[in-house]
């Protein structure tokens, strides 16, 4: 039987993974749902990933809770609607399941976060944009105010995501990148990169007010943040040491704000 | 009255940071952090040492307290960080290797 193969690089981080299916609609539906995090050009990327897609009628419980664990040197990834595996060594790996962007979504969080954590990077439930160059991430968990300091943003800001944003360690420091996991406003973060300048802890409040932290709240509250998929005592190890070697590098400060776009101008 | 001796526990990672251990569990991904006498008895539980004998050197020595008062505080303490994973607490001494979080803990941030 003669099959085409059909592949299409996400890049996200600076770190493109090709994934390669033999549906032409579903890399279409990719292309949709990545957008400009899709790269068509760039050099080929070093990790890989084949989706093989199942009919609907094969997810036994689309309810399961997504589970993620080591075996034999390969993680393996299951949730109600896919089931995946990852090798890390060979930076290759597959995952079956439905045509639907969620379960690659979800895939695709968990491979960037195991790819991250031993090059002293993150991501975390945290808001991110740029502003005059330099980045500041807003963390918080749901309802804390990622979403709305977002939409508050001033023109001249380019917002990184209102969700999920990726940190990564560079040769001048932490940076932060654009992610197309996006929460309730519902839009694809801008993709470009900067200077990780500042952690602000959001708080809705009365009034606008930068407070600073201290080193042991700030790594509690960050650490409260970063995304875990796996109780694995190595890659939670590697994550809290990285965590700790954050906070000690990033000013992080406590951000009560009104939902006002006037807050920005207290972000510098 | 049997003897307690504490050793560090397994599958966790922990850091000093200005004399407070910040320990997190591999289980749970729950952080802890002890204050400077939590730190000076993790810093002295090698599984040997005897919890009476680590009160009596590292806490009655720096610090005014009762003695009785502090082996009792110092029980109950030992006993909430076994019951989270973070300590071994046996009535013989514990053999086993330093874990990498004790090996951790001596890079002290400040």
């Amino acid at each position: 039987m003669i099959a085409t193969v059909h592949e299409c690089a996400i890049d996200i981080g600076g770190m493109p993974i090709l994934l390669r299916t033999d549906s032409s609609d579903f890399v279409r539906l990719l292309q949709d749902r990545y957008g400009s995090f899709i790269n068509a050009t760039g050099p080929r990327p070093v990790f890989e990933l084949e989706v093989e897609l199942l009919s609907l009628d094969s997810i036994k419980d689309p309810d399961q809770d997504v589970q993620v664990w080591r075996e034999s040197g390969r993680w393996l990834m299951e949730r109600g609607d896919f089931r995946a595996e990852w090798e890390t060594e060979r930076r290759r790996g597959w995952v079956r399941q439905t045509a639907n962007p969620y379960s690659i979504d979800c895939v695709l969080r968990i491979l960037h976060s195991l790819i991250l954590a031993p090059e002293g990077g993150f991501l975390v439930h945290a808001a991110s944009a740029v502003k005059n160059g330099r980045a500041f991430l807003f963390a918080g968990v749901s309802g804390a105010g990622k979403t709305t300091i977002s939409r508050l943003a001033p023109s001249d800001v380019a917002v990184l995501t209102d969700e999920i944003s990726y940190v990564r360690s560079g040769p001048h420091g932490y940076e932060a990148f654009g992610t197309p996991f996006a929460g309730e406003l519902a839009r694809i973060g801008a993709n470009i990169r900067a200077q990780l300048e500042a952690v602000y802890l959001l708080v809705q409040g009365q009034e606008n007010k930068i407070e600073p932290v201290s080193e042991i709240d700030a790594l509690q509250a960050f650490l409260r943040n970063v995304l875990f998929f796996t109780h694995d005592s190595e890659l939670v190890e590697r994550v809290f040491l990285n965590a700790f070697d954050f906070v000690s590098g990033v000013p992080v400060y406590r951000l009560t704000f009104v939902p006002d776009a006037k807050v920005w101008e207290l972000i510098a | 009255m049997n003897a307690t001796y504490i050793a560090r526990g397994t599958k966790l990672a922990g850091r000093k940071l200005k004399n407070q251990m910040v320990i997190m569990t591999a289980r749970d991904s729950v952080l802890s952090v002890l204050n400077e006498v939590g730190t000076l008895i993790w810093d002295a539980a090698d599984g040997a040492t005897p919890l009476e004998a680590i009160v009596e050197r590292k806490v009655c020595a720096g610090y005014d307290v009762d003695r009785t008062e502090a082996l009792k505080d110092a029980e109950e303490f030992v006993q909430d960080l076994a019951s989270d994973g973070i300590l071994i607490v046996s009535d013989q001494p514990i053999v086993s290797s330093p874990n990498k979080a004790s090996e951790a803990a001596r890079g002290e941030h400040s």
